[in-house]
C-alpha cells in the first residue's frame, strides 16, 4: 500500500472528459504554504526555549485537538464515515497507555505507540459491525460502540473501575529524554515532563497533518472521492469501498488512539466518563471540523483556532458555553454549511493545501464544485 | 426460577417504555430518513416541562394533555425553520443541527432545573402493583405504560394505513419526488411528520418520568436505546419497533440479574449481537 | 389557444445544463410526441414542466397562466400530471392506494375517479389489494397512468410508456390512451420508439442534445429528416 500521490493525477485526467482541462493539485499558494510553514514548525520546536508552562500546555491541547479533527475530518469529510463516537478510540488508547504504563510496566513513549495499535486492534471489529449501518445510523452506531467500551472498561477494576485511577508518579518520571530535557532547559522535573509531551503533541500535530495530506493525495483519495460522488459508480470503477473504508476507519483509529494515549499521559489520570466523553473528544471536535469547514486540510486549523479563542474567553460561562457551541453549528450549519475556509476559500479561489484535483482550463469556476460536499 | 420469571415480565415492561422512545424515531426516519440526535433529550424535556407545571399546581393528566400539543407544534416549528432547509443528500448538516440542539436541549434544563434528580408524582398509582403470587407483581404504572405504547402504535398505525393523509405519508416515504407529482408538498409532511414524533416524546417523557428518576444529562442513553430498538426491530412496522424495545429491555433485565453492573452493557451488546446476525433486524422492510 | 407552452426553457443538473432554450406548445385537445435519442433532454423537459427541477421564472405556461416558479405539488392541482419514466409506483402501497394517492393533488370535478379508471383498466380492480410491486410490467404501467388520471388533468405527461414493454402490451396502452383522449385531454408523448409515437400524435418535436432539432406534422416529416434530426447526421 504506498502512498503516494504521483500517479493519481495522471489517472484522474485520463477519467476526465475531453483533453482541454489539464488536472493539477499544486496551486501557488500552496508552494508558499509549504515555504511557510517549515519555518514555522521550527520554531515551534524551538518554544520550550522561550516560553512559560502555560503556554506549552495551552499549546499541547491545541496540537492534540487538531490531530483529532483532522482525523475526524478525514472520517466525515473525506470517507463520509461521519462518526460520533471517536471517543472511542480516544479512550481506549488512553486506557491502554495506563495499562502498559501501570500494569504492565512499559515506558510511556512506546506505550503510546502500543496504545495506537490496541485502538487500532479495536477498530477492526468495530467497523465490521457499525459498517452494516448507513449514514446518520452509522454515527449512532459508533456511539454504541464508545458506550460499550466505557461500559466495559468501568468493570476493570485494575485500572480504577467506574472511577478511574492515576498514574502513579515513577511512571512519568520514567519516561525517556527526561533528564536530557531537564538538563537542556535546567528546569524541573514536572516542567520537563511537560516539555516532552508538548513535543509529542507537536510531533502527532504535523504528523498527523502529513499522513492525512498525503493519504488524500494517494490512490486512496482518488478512491475516496470516488466513493464520495457515488458508492456505486466506484464500486464499478474497481474501487473497493468497503477495504478503502476499513482502511481509512483503522488508520484514523490507530492515530486517535495515540493521541488519547498522549493527552491522558499528560492529565496523569483518567476515569471511564472522562476518557470515552462524548463532548469532550467527539462533540468539539466536530465543532471545530465545521467552523473552519469540512472536507479541507485547512478547515480544522483555523477551527481550532477559533475554538480555542472561545474556549478560552467564554469556557468559564459553564454550561451557557455549550448552548453558545450548539447555536453556533446550528446557524453554521443553516447559513455557511461549507465554514469559514469553504467560504474564503471560494471568494479568494485559493488553496493553501490542495487535496481536491482541480480542473485547470477554460471551465473558471468548478475546481471547487467539483468534489463539492454538498 | 421465580426470579427469572420476574426478570422477564419486568424486562417486557422496561420495553413498552422503550418502545415508547422509539416510535418516534422510527416515524422521521421511516418517512424522511432523518435521524435526531436529540432525540433523547426531547424525551426529556417534556418531562420536565410537565415537572414545571406539576411545579406550580396544574395536574399531572393536565400536564400531560398541555405539553403533547406543546411538543408537537415544537416539532413541526423546527422541521419547518431549520431541518427542511437541510433537506438532501448530504446527511452531515441535519445530523448536526439536531447534535447542536441535543447539547442546547441538555444544558438549557442543566441551567433551568439543576442537575438534582427528579421524578414525576402521578400519585398513588405510581407505587402500585398487581401481585401475582410467589413473590412476582406487574407494577401498574410499567404496565399502563406498555399498553400506552401499543395504543400510540395502533393509533399512529390507523392514521398512516386508513387515512388520505397517511396514505400520503407513505407515498413520501417511498419516492419523495413522484409523491410530489401527486400534490403532496413533503416538507409540510416532513414537519407533521416531527411534530407527531415529537408528540410521541411528550408521551414517553411522561412514562419517564412516572417510572424512573431523570435528571438533564440522560437524553443521550434514551436515544441510544430508542435508537437500538428501531434497528433491532428492523424498519418494518412500528409493531417491529415495539418488539425491538422489548428485545433491549429484556436484555437489560437479564443483564441486570447476572449483575447489576452489567445491565446497560447487556443491552447494547443484544444490540450488538442482532445487527451481527441480523443487520437488517427482526422485521425488515418488505421493498427497501 | 396552447394549453401548454414553454418559452426558451433550459434547465440544469448543478453545473450541468441538460436543456438550452426549448420553445414547445400544446394546443387544446391535441397529442403532441417528443421523439429523440437516448440522453436528449426528454425526460428533462418533463420533469422541468411538471416542476420537478428548477427553471427560469415565466418560461413555463398552464392555459395562461405563468407556472415558472410554482413548485410541483401545486402544478398538478392547477391541472398537468406527468406519468414518470419508468413507472415509478409507491412500492409500499397497494395498487388501489397508488390510485388513490393520485387524487391527493384533485381540484374540482372531472372525468376520473376509482370507478372509471377501473373500467378504464378492468385488471386493477381484480387486483386492487395487490402490492403493487407484485404487479407485470403492463400492469404497473396502467397504474402509474390510473393514478396520474386521478387528479382529472387537462395535461398528462407521458415519458416513455412502451419502455420494456411486449409489443402486445404496448398496444393495450395505447388503445387505453385513446380513451383518454377522448375526454379531451391534452397529452404530451415522449417515445423512442418512432412507429408508436408518430402513429398517435397531432404533432412531434425531436429533441437533440436538449435543443429542438425538427417539428412538425409526422405526415409532414420526412424519414430522412428525422433521422438526421434524431441522431444529428
Ligand atoms: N439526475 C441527473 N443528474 C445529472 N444529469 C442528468 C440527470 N438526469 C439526466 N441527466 C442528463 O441530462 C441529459 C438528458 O437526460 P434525459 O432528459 O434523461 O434524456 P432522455 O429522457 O431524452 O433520454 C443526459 O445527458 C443525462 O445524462
Ligand atoms: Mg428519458
Amino acid at each position: 500500500m504506498s502512498i503516494d500521490g504521483s500517479n493519481s493525477a495522471g489517472l484522474s485526467a485520463a477519467h476526465s472528459p475531453g483533453s482541454r482541462f489539464t488536472v493539477t493539485r499544486a496551486t501557488p499558494a500552496s508552494t508558499i504554504t509549504l515555504l511557510i510553514a517549515v519555518p514555522m514548525i521550527l520554531i515551534l520546536a524551538a518554544l520550550p526555549a522561550f516560553a512559560n508552562r502555560t503556554l506549552l500546555q495551552e499549546l499541547f491541547y491545541v496540537f492534540t485537538m487538531l490531530a483529532l479533527a483532522q482525523l475526524w475530518n478525514l472520517l466525515a469529510g473525506s470517507a463520509g464515515l461521519i462518526s460520533v463516537g471517536q471517543q472511542a478510540f480516544v479512550g481506549t488508547g488512553a486506557y491502554a497507555l495506563f495499562a502498559f504504563t501501570v500494569v504492565g510496566g512499559l515506558d510511556p513513549i512506546l506505550s503510546i505507540m502500543l496504545a495506537g495499535v490496541t485502538a487500532g486492534v479495536v477498530a477492526i471489529p468495530a467497523a465490521l459491525i457499525v459498517f452494516r449501518l448507513r449514514g446518520a445510523y452509522f454515527a449512532i452506531g459508533t456511539w454504541v460502540v464508545a458506550e460499550v467500551c466505557r461500559l466495559i472498561l468501568a468493570q476493570v477494576k485494575q485500572l480504577g473501575g467506574g472511577t478511574g485511577t492515576s498514574l502513579p508518579p515513577d511512571v512519568a518520571s520514567s519516561m525517556i529524554g527526561l533528564d536530557f530535557v531537564r538538563n537542556l532547559f535546567t528546569v524541573r522535573g514536572p516542567a520537563a515532563r511537560d516539555i516532552i509531551s508538548y513535543w509529542l503533541a507537536l510531533v502527532l500535530a504535523v504528523g498527523t497533518f502529513v499522513l492525512v495530506y498525503r493519504l488524500l493525495r494517494s490512490r486512496y483519495g482518488l478512491a475516496l472521492s470516488a466513493i464520495g460522488d457515488s458508492e456505486a459508480a466506484a464500486e464499478s470503477t474497481g474501487v473497493d469501498v468497503f477495504r478503502t473504508k476499513l482502511f481509512i476507519y483503522v488508520v484514523t483509529a490507530i492515530v486517535t488512539g495515540m493521541a488519547g494515549a498522549l493527552i491522558f499521559l499528560q492529565k496523569a489520570r483518567i476515569s471511564p466518563d472522562g476518557a470515552y466523553s462524548l463532548i469532550d473528544w467527539t462533540a468539539y471536535v466536530i465543532f471545530i471540523v465545521v467552523i473552519g469547514g469540512i472536507g479541507t486540510m485547512e478547515g480544522p486549523i483555523i477551527g481550532v483556532a477559533v475554538f480555542y479563542l472561545l474556549q478560552y474567553y467564554l469556557a468559564a460561562l459553564g454550561s451557557w458555553y455549550l448552548i453558545l457551541l450548539g447555536g453556533l453549528a446550528i446557524m453554521l450549519m443553516l447559513f455557511a454549511p461549507s465554514g469559514i475556509w469553504g467560504v474564503l476559500s471560494r471568494r479568494l479561489d485559493i488553496s493553501l493545501f490542495p487535496v481536491r484535483r482541480r480542473l485547470v482550463g477554460p471551465l473558471k469556476h468548478s475546481a471547487g464544485e467539483q468534489n463539492g460536499e454538498s | 426460577m421465580f426470579g427469572w420469571i420476574d426478570t422477564v415480565i419486568q424486562g417486557i415492561l422496561l420495553g413498552g417504555l422503550y418502545s415508547l422512545y422509539a416510535t418516534g424515531l422510527s416515524v422521521i426516519f421511516g418517512i424522511m430518513r432523518l435521524v435526531n440526535l436529540a432525540h433523547g433529550d426531547l424525551i426529556v424535556l417534556p418531562a420536565f416541562l410537565m415537572l414545571a407545571l406539576v411545579g406550580v399546581g396544574v395536574p399531572i393528566v393536565l400536564a400531560l394533555a398541555i405539553v403533547v400539543p406543546l411538543m408537537y407544534a415544537g416539532g413541526y416549528v423546527l422541521q419547518t425553520v431549520m431541518l427542511n432547509r437541510v433537506l438532501g443528500r448530504n446527511i452531515l448538516p441535519p445530523l448536526l443541527i439536531t447534535f447542536g440542539l441535543s447539547i442546547i436541549v441538555q444544558n438549557g434544563l442543566l441551567e433551568g432545573f439543576s442537575a438534582d434528580t427528579r421524578f414525576l408524582n402521578v400519585g398513588p398509582l405510581q407505587s402500585a402493583s398487581l401481585p401475582l403470587g410467589g413473590g412476582i407483581a406487574f407494577g401498574i404504572m410499567p404496565l399502563i405504560c406498555l399498553a400506552a405504547a401499543v395504543a400510540v402504535i395502533v393509533l399512529l398505525n390507523a392514521v398512516f394505513y386508513r387515512t388520505a393523509v397517511g396514505r400520503a405519508f407513505r407515498a413520501t416515504s417511498d419516492d419523495v419526488q413522484i409523491a410530489q407529482l401527486m400534490g403532496i408538498n413533503d416538507r409540510s409532511i416532513y414537519a407533521l411528520t416531527m411534530g407527531i414524533a415529537l408528540a410521541v416524546c411528550a408521551v414517553a417523557g411522561f412514562f419517564l418520568g412516572a417510572r424512573s428518576n431523570f435528571d438533564p444529562s440522560i437524553g443521550p442513553a434514551r436515544l441510544l436505546y430508542a435508537f437500538e430498538a428501531v434497528i433491532i426491530g428492523g424498519l418494518g412496522s412500528l409493531w417491529g419497533t415495539l418488539a425491538g424495545g422489548i428485545v433491549v429491555g429484556l436484555a437489560q433485565t437479564i443483564g441486570a440479574h447476572l449483575d447489576p453492573e452489567w445491565q446497560i452493557l447487556a443491552g447494547h451488546v443484544a444490540f450488538l449481537i442482532v445487527l451481527v446476525i441480523r443487520p437488517r433486524g427482526l422485521f425488515p422492510r418488505a421493498v427497501d | 389557444m396552447a394549453v401548454l407552452e414553454t418559452h426558451e426553457l433550459t434547465a440544469f443538473y448543478g453545473d450541468f445544463q441538460a436543456l438550452f432554450g426549448i420553445t414547445f406548445a400544446l394546443d387544446e385537445g391535441e397529442t403532441v410526441a417528443i421523439i429523440g435519442a437516448n440522453g436528449a433532454g426528454k425526460s428533462t423537459f418533463l420533469k422541468a414542466v411538471a416542476g420537478l427541477l428548477p427553471r427560469q421564472a415565466a418560461a413555463v405556461r398552464l392555459a395562461g397562466r405563468d407556472i415558472g416558479t410554482l413548485p410541483a405539488y401545486e402544478i398538478v392541482k392547477l391541472g398537468l400530471s406527468l406519468v414518470p419514466e419508468g413507472r415509478r409506483l409507491f412500492s409500499s402501497l397497494s395498487v388501489e392506494e397508488n390510485l388513490l394517492v393520485g387524487a391527493y393533488g384533485r381540484r374540482g370535478e372531472g372525468p376520473w375517479s376509482l370507478a372509471t379508471v377501473y373500467r378504464l383498466f378492468p385488471i386493477l380492480e381484480e387486483r386492487r389489494h395487490t402490492p403493487s410491486t407484485a404487479l407485470s410490467g403492463g400492469q404497473q404501467q396502467m397504474v402509474a397512468i390510473g393514478r396520474s388520471l386521478m387528479s382529472n388533468p387537462r395535461v398528462l405527461l407521458c415519458d416513455e410508456l412502451s419502455l420494456g414493454l411486449a409489443p402486445i402490451v404496448i398496444r393495450d396502452i395505447y388503445a387505453a390512451l385513446a380513451d383518454i383522449k377522448q375526454h379531451g385531454t391534452s397529452v404530451v408523448l415522449v417515445e423512442q420508439d418512432l412507429v408508436h409515437a408518430m402513429s398517435v400524435a397531432d404533432r412531434a418535436y425531436c429533441f437533440m442534445e436538449g435543443r429542438v432539432s425538427l417539428s412538425g406534422r409526422p405526415r409532414e416529416l420526412s424519414r430522412d429528416a428525422i433521422h438526421a434530426a434524431y441522431f444529428g447526421l
